[in-house]
């Protein structure tokens, strides 16, 4: 099958950070002072267990940022024609959870559809009744069984689970005993029992539990709707994993915006002072001043009648919802800029006066040259702590914003969408309850760990954290 | 004294101007009044001359900076800058897009807004410096480690859940207080249980878990030391010495955000159905009237800037050895 390889702005974007932390992690490799305190959050057992769960959600986003437009079926002498619908790699892995779109509601695991309709039984007698439904379930020839086979494939998943855990588990006693000498099994044997390696132990517990999920939503969401489905009879899992990525950039996005902005104006408000330090004071106090949903509702809205507008500028509906992602990430970043560079601004006030900072001068050395050189290194961890926790706030303001009606666009799958779409539904009875569901453990998750990840980056880092809690 | 808070006022004058002129690049420049009226008529097939009309209905027919038509200082003042942007310095805040007046529907949503807001501030406040003080207390055990877990899980949930988890929990499941609503006076008092706990509750993990490093800080001072020296009991050092010094800077960060409790919540006022400005906020955001908007900008940065002033000011109040000058 024939493709066409499609970069949407936020793909491009997602792709230059993903290289600017390659390129940081090459940098720290390299340097010994800057490793050690990564060397401690490593040895943290919660630190270990949050990235895992965090390295699992950016994998989705990745496999979800791969955009293709699939040919369209050629008409013999006719130039190949490339549909208008853009897909991505996590959707063709995803397969039956986009195409098997159900009628309407449906529970988790049900076999039968929310609401009761008019059924010709083969008799030819009309009947009102739950309907089968199209692909939840619909394996089974006797719905009733349902129980033994959820109960068959979920013995399968989780026995593929444990097996790839254990494959894991191998190799990576593999890795140790080629890295710290002896054999093998010796090297199995202090993976399991070994104080020292006690973190590396729990990221392997979270990979392990991982990869048991994964084996059960291979064995069962392709049979099932293990979340039910939503009121166009979409898959809430399939929906769920998508929102994954709209997530993720709000929160990385955001940062990249923001961080040359924050950097250089607080560096050089602190470093030169006097009119400079003025000027960006004022920017960053006048826009402080204004309160923050109604700025970011300001400008979407302003952004919405832009693009209201000029329809002429996007060729795909995709593009369209993807500029406004990316114009709600730069506009965040601009409410958030501010924040640090409040801080690094009062940070380099202080580095200001330090001796290293005073023989450079002396030596003649350019003020850019000692912003780099001097300050940037000297503030690094400041904004490492703020970025981490930043991330957690950001992914969280998604849901409110599209609440309020100034987040993403209505068709891009997203946490915030999913609540907004089912809140009104509670009233109904038997109370539609697993769409919010889904859309609360999948955010739960991501910003639980990233708290905790940011605690154990904020632990390593910060020198007056230390020892204290 | 009088002299620094003058000059104070002074100072926010350009930081006002500065939100007047962003707001107004925003509204009018970017998208000029010809987009909103076209937004407003629908966006398909609509006439000039319709364009025109929405226009002059809502005041709209004016040239942004420099009025050429106009005779005198008319040039300059019969234009949209200054009748539309500049109004906002004396509080004019002329007419939503449905015709009614602005500044009347701001004093009449202001007081329930304010009737949650200065609750759940109040409450919260006194909640979550009683939560870090007992984890301090207890610090170093089992319990403060549960309570430390609890504020990490307690900030990891998104606020919607807390409003919709309470709204069906205590409201449809249990019937203690009424979903939503809102009536004045004594009566209302029904319906404003569930918002201020709602409100207090998803406030918990962030602000107990920052007042709680706050007082960990505190405890490593040399007055703490002398005290326990002296052979005061832990309990009198930390409710007495501790929380009486912590206090300084717990409450100057607190004054920051009163004067911003009028403008109330978006969020809770709109899932409870309370007729006060953050309701009015997103309903205007929601049908993009931009006038709303506007005003609300303004006065949010207004309301921001007195708070920084009350903050400086009663620096003074608490701390003798902070002199204004």
């Amino acid at each position: 099958m024939s493709f066409q390889i499609e970069i949407l702005w936020s793909d491009a974007l997602l792709f230059l950070l993903l290289a600017a932390v390659a390129g940081f992690v090459l940098h720290v490799r390299r340097h010994e002072h800057l490793r050690a305190p990564w060397g401690r959050v490593a040895g943290s057992r919660m630190g270990m267990a949050a990235m895992v769960v965090l390295a699992a959600y950016m994998a989705i986003g990745v496999l979800d940022s791969l955009h293709y437009r699939p040919a369209l079926p050629a008409e013999p002498g006719q130039p190949v024609q490339y549909s208008n619908e853009v897909l991505s790699v996590l959707d063709a892995l995803a397969g039956p959870l986009r195409t098997q779109v159900e009628k309407t509601y449906s529970e988790p695991f049900a076999t039968h559809l929310y609401a009761k309709e008019n059924l010709q039984l083969p008799d030819g007698r009309q009947v009102r009744d739950y309907p089968r439904l199209r692909y939840g379930g619909a394996h089974l020839e006797d719905p009733d069984r349902k129980a033994a086979d959820i109960a068959r494939r979920a013995a399968v998943g989780t026995g593929w689970g444990l097996g790839l855990a254990a494959v894991v588990w191998g190799l990576a006693a593999a890795l140790l005993a080629r890295r710290r000498g002896g054999g093998w099994g010796q090297a199995a044997g202090r993976l399991v029992r070994a104080p020292e390696l006690a973190a590396a132990r729990t990221a392997l517990y979270t990979v392990a539990l991982l990869l048991v999920l994964l084996g059960l939503a291979l064995q069962l969401a392709t049979h099932y709707h293990i979340l039910g489905t939503d009121k166009v009879g979409q898959d809430v899992f399939y929906l769920s994993l998508k929102s994954i990525r709209t997530g993720l950039l709000i929160g990385t996005l955001t940062t990249l915006i923001m961080l040359p902005f924050a950097l250089f104006l607080g560096v050089a408000a602190g470093y030169y002072g006097g009119r400079v330090d003025d000027v960006i004071q004022y920017l960053y106090t006048t826009l402080n001043s204004i309160p923050g949903v109604l700025l970011i509702a300001a400008a979407v809205l302003v952004a919405q009648v832009y693009i209201e507008t000029h329809p002429e500028l996007f060729d795909t509906a995709a593009a369209r919802s993807d500029l406004r992602l990316v114009f709600l990430c730069g506009i965040l970043g601009v409410t958030t800029w501010t924040g640090l560079a409040r801080l690094l601004r009062a940070e380099t006030l202080k580095l200001r006066e330090q001796e290293y900072i005073q023989a450079a001068q002396a030596f003649g050395v350019s003020g850019l040259r000692i912003l780099s050189r001097h300050i940037l290194p000297n503030v690094g961890h400041l904004v490492l702590i703020t970025v981490v926790i930043d991330f957690s706030g950001l992914v969280l303001a998604e849901a409110v914003l599209s609440y309020v009606g100034v987040g993403v666009d209505p068709v891009t799958a997203s946490w915030g969408n999913m609540i907004n779409g089912a809140r009104l539904e509670l009233a109904r009875e038997p109370i539609v309850w697993w769409q919010l569901a889904a859309a609360f453990l999948f955010m739960f998750v991501l910003v639980l760990s990233a708290n905790l990840f940011a605690d154990s980056v904020r632990e390593a880092f910060d020198p007056r954290a230390g020892g204290r809690r | 004294m009088l002299a620094y808070i003058v000059r104070r006022i002074l100072y926010a004058v350009p930081i006002l101007i500065g939100v007047n002129l962003l707001t107004f690049a925003l509204f009018f420049v970017v998208n000029t009044p010809d987009d909103m009226a076209r937004i407003h008529l629908g966006a398909k097939h609509v006439t000039a001359e319709a364009v025109e009309r929405w226009k002059a209905e809502h005041g709209y027919d004016k040239p942004l900076f420099y009025n050429a038509a106009g005779t005198g200082t008319g040039k300059v003042t019969e234009t949209l800058f200054v009748e539309k942007s500049l109004a906002l310095f004396v509080f004019d805040f002329g007419r939503a897009d449905d015709g009614r007046d602005i500044a009347r529907e701001i004093q009449a949503r202001m007081w329930p807004s304010l009737a949650i807001a200065a609750p759940t501030f109040l409450v919260g406040l006194a909640a979550y410096i009683s939560f870090a003080l007992v984890t301090v207390f207890f610090r170093a055990t089992y319990l403060d480690l549960a309570g430390v877990v609890l504020c990490v899980v307690l900030m990891s949930i998104s606020g919607l859940f807390y409003i919709i988890g309470g709204q069906y929990l205590l409201g449809k499941l249990w019937h203690l207080v009424p979903v939503s609503g809102y009536e004045p006076g004594l009566a209302g008092f029904k319906f404003l249980i569930l918002p201020v706990l709602v409100g207090v509750v998803s406030g918990l993990g962030d602000s107990s878990r920052f007042y709680r490093t706050l007082f960990l800080e505190e405890i490593h001072k040399d007055y703490v030391r002398t005290a326990r020296a002296k052979g005061l009991a832990e309990r009198v050092v930390l409710f007495r010495h501790v929380l009486g010094n912590a206090m300084i800077p717990i409450l100057t960060g607190a004054v920051v955000v009163i004067p911003r409790l009028f403008l109330g919540s978006l969020i809770v006022e709109s899932f409870f159905g309370i007729p006060g400005l953050g309701s009015y906020t997103i309903d205007a955001i929601q049908a993009q009237d931009f006038a709303i908007v506007r005003s609300m900008v303004f006065l949010g940065s207004v309301l921001y800037i007195l708070g920084l002033l009350l903050t400086d000011i009663s620096y003074t109040l608490v701390d003798p050895r902070v002199r204004l000058e």
